[in-house]
């Protein structure tokens, strides 16, 4: 099994490895979700949804379902 | 030279636009809608030197050209019209200085558009506490465009950045990323097709469909079948260009920008540990809101009280002092008191947009959308419906509009739907009025009871609104998986200016809409309450003269109460009453429940103009109020009965903008019939209930 984003511990640093463009929206690909780059779980909301991570320098947030489309490399 | 020049303030959510434009512009603004949508916009004026004018736009904020909202659509839809009459002769990207990287991606697609563009860098002034420095003249040299570093808290830059806008004409239009690069095949059978247009813009008209499936655009010869890739292949070449910006961006910074991490404090991370975590973010976040609603309540009493006598004491004047041509009677009975029952609540409106401005400009409400989102979802809602629901205690208007950044259709429909429960400042007349008459000024706990009775009614409202999600989240059917991406902003002290400026335009706009709507219903009110059929009304001073309690002293105020029960307005009222009976309110009280369905907020103002016309011995609306018996002498408002009328503003959609603007959103009148129908019938169930149970 790969490892996800879904996967980390809160402090966790993992690099992105890849993911299927199609399953993410654009935006996130923008806000520097892009393969290499480097991610940071921070927080996780109650019920460990959502996250809260900082992707390359943007600090944002996103569900679950949306993190277990991101491969990472710890 | 007088020409104007166009300006064009572009900027990712969250970099102080807003700051900028108000620096620029001060209170020289105006908001309206783009024509057919309901989108903002702002627009103001900037004097420059050498007596140039500039006409600013500041333009929703948006992360990229690749607009996934109808706010960032319109973004695009300007910057490739360049027959638009707001087309700009010069863009002022605004980024953060602490988001430089991510907010540049921006700018180099501007830039590509080939349009005069000077990067602002705003928050300057935290660049020492953040250990960041940059060479602004190698930066200017690299993106061969004008680069100015801003405080917008701090007035610092401005002046150069009007230079810099006066000048636009010498800035360079290269494009900072050539689009061709990205996949020569496909662009080089592109030019061939249409070998005089722009690449990028054929891009961005080609890619727009991919992001954004709801424009209806004309049709576009680039989408003719030879061009036509599948919706993958245009995505893949999209996140190409994606790393190609970044590519270039991270060259540029790498020559010209210095973070040394060690200077830094990090101020976010320790507060996000207290305000998302697991439970002391919702403890925090409940005394937020209790704290708000009690300022709501003890900040506001004294202006009200003033402004309520100010206008008592105007009426009297108009009455003696106004000349015949003036109608002084239908002005001091018809026009001051239907005003004085909306500008009353102009403290309390004004705190309300307050705190939601600083709550917004703090980076507080992200973090509610973070904490809350899994219980939101529960309920088929969104964290990001909390914004909504939180601003829908201001207006549910704009919050209603802001439902468009949440990604799924039915997560958004939903919010929609269950706004209109949340308590608008147009109940907020409604429930001051009755709970100072019915629920007694005393101190529990330390606690103001008129205000915990107030905040019970806020609850009431978010409750109902949970409900009814839950229910249409069972029923609907789902109809796509969308994604969930919030940006979570620094922490920041808001700007005084901007809260001011919001307070005052947000204030100003809800006081002149609903004012045009209560003037109009109390000038047609007052006719009617003045005006009667039949002889009945005619002769009303003989009939009234011949009754044998009536003496001297009482003989005006019965005559008053006479004539209004027989009035055109009296025969509505009377005609209502059976229906209305059971929830315990008379016909005047009726009057004013058929007179608000337009508009919540006529309430205060339709009594105050009935009880007016009938009687003028008592001077303010509230005492007027107090004094309204039925003919056994048991006062009209109670506890029973003014409960009962709270909870049925509670719950009754009462508000045609609201209406319309779902209609928009929506675009149907499917919902709208959906909320108008089932809220007020859930309002006159809760209203009866309610009633029924006081008074046993």
């Amino acid at each position: 099994m790969d490892l996800t984003l879904a996967d980390l511990e809160i402090g966790d640093v993992a690099t992105i490895e890849s993911f299927d463009v199609e399953q993410l929206p654009m935006k996130l690909i923008e806000m520097g979700c892009l393969p290499g780059n480097r991610v940071n779980l921070l927080q996780v909301a109650p019920s460990n949804d959502p996250l809260y991570l900082n992707i390359s320098g943007s600090f944002l947030a996103i569900r679950r379902e949306t993190a277990v489309q991101i491969i990472v490399r710890k | 030279m007088s020409k104007n020049i166009n300006v064009a303030l572009i900027g990712n959510p969250n970099t102080g636009k807003s700051s900028v434009f108000n620096q620029l512009t001060g209170l020289n603004q105006k908001t309206g809608n783009y024509p057919g949508i309901t989108v903002e916009k702002r627009q103001g004026v900037c004097r420059l030197p050498r007596g140039v004018k500039a006409r600013i736009l500041d333009l929703p904020g948006t992360y990229s050209l690749n607009a996934s909202s109808l706010d960032e659509n319109v973004v695009v839809e300007l910057l490739l019209n360049k027959n638009d009459k707001d087309f700009p002769d010069v863009a002022v990207v605004i980024s953060d200085v602490e988001n430089l990287k991510r907010n540049m991606l921006l700018f180099t697609q501007i830039k590509d558009l080939n349009i005069p563009t000077i990067l602002v860098i705003n928050m300057s002034d935290r660049m020492n506490r953040k250990g960041i420095s940059i060479d602004a003249e190698k930066m200017e040299e690299l993106l061969q465009a004008k680069v100015v570093l801003v405080s917008a808290r701090k007035n610092e830059g401005i002046d150069t950045l009007k230079q810099h806008i006066t000048s636009y004409k010498n800035i360079s239009t290269l494009p900072c990323v050539s689009i061709a690069s990205i996949d020569q095949d496909y662009f080089a059978s592109l030019k061939r097709t249409f070998p005089n247009q722009s690449l990028y813009k054929l891009w961005l008209v080609i890619t727009q469909d991919v992001n954004f499936a709801r424009i209806e655009r004309q049709k576009m010869e680039a989408q003719d079948a030879t061009h036509t890739r599948s919706r993958s292949f245009l995505k893949r070449l999209q996140q190409k260009e994606t790393i190609k910006r970044y590519q270039y961006i991270n060259n540029v910074l790498k020559a010209c920008y210095n973070k040394d991490s060690a200077k830094a404090t990090d101020l976010r991370g320790r507060l996000d540990r207290i305000l998302t975590h697991k439970v002391w973010g919702f403890v925090i976040f409940f005394l937020v809101l209790f704290t708000i609603f009690q300022a709501l309540y003890d900040w506001s009493s004294v202006p009200m009280d003033v402004i309520d006598t100010s206008f008592a004491q105007l009426s009297d004047w108009a009455k003696v002092n106004l000349p015949n041509w003036l109608a002084p009677n239908l002005i001091a009975e018809g026009v001051i008191p239907g005003l004085g029952g909306i500008v009353i609540f102009v403290p309390q409106i004004a705190l309300l947009f307050l705190f939601i401005a600083v709550l917004e400009e703090t980076g507080y409400m992200s973090r509610v959308v973070f904490i809350t989102d899994r219980v939101m979802r529960r309920f088929g809602l969104s964290g990001k419906s909390v914004v909504p629901l939180i601003s829908g205690t201001a207006c549910a208007i704009p919050a209603i509009m802001a439902t468009r950044n949440i990604e799924n259709w039915k997560e958004r429909l939903i919010t929609i739907l269950v706004t209109p429960f949340t308590t608008c400042s147009a109940r907020l007349p409604v429930y001051l009025i009755l709970i100072s008459l019915v629920i007694p000024n005393d101190r529990i706990l330390g606690a103001n009871l008129q205000g915990l009775v107030l905040m019970f009614f806020y609850l009431l409202g978010f409750v109902m609104a949970l409900l009814a999600a839950f229910v249409l989240h069972k029923t609907l059917p789902k109809r796509q998986t969308s994604h969930f991406v919030v940006e979570m902003p620094n922490y920041r002290i808001p700007l005084l200016k901007n809260v001011i400026v919001t307070i005052i335009e947000k204030t100003k706009s809800f006081v002149l809409e609903a004012g045009k709507i209560i003037l109009a219903i109390s000038i047609l009110l007052w006719v009617m309450a003045s005006n009667g059929p039949g002889a009945t009304f005619k002769n009303a001073p003989e009939i009234v003269a011949a009754q044998a309690e009536v003496t001297d002293a009482n003989f005006e105020q019965k005559l008053g109460a006479y004539k209004l029960e027989h009035s055109y307005l009296g025969y509505v009222g009377k005609g209502i009453e059976p229906i209305i009976r059971p929830l315990g309110y008379d016909w005047k009280i009726g009057i004013a429940i058929v007179s608000s369905f337009a508009a919540r907020e006529v309430f205060v103002g339709t009594l105050a103009t009935i009880y007016n016309v009938g009687d003028s011995s008592e001077v303010t609306i509230k005492n007027r109020m107090s004094a309204e018996t039925y003919s056994d002498g048991t006062p009209v408002f109670n506890l029973a009965s003014g409960l009962s009328l709270m909870v049925f503003y509670a719950f009754a959609m009462q508000c045609m903008s609201t209406l319309a603007v779902v209609r928009k959103e929506t675009n149907s009148w499917r919902w709208p019939a959906v909320q108008l129908v089932v809220m007020t019938l859930i309002a006159y169930l809760g209203a009866l209930v309610t009633f029924q149970y006081f008074s046993l």
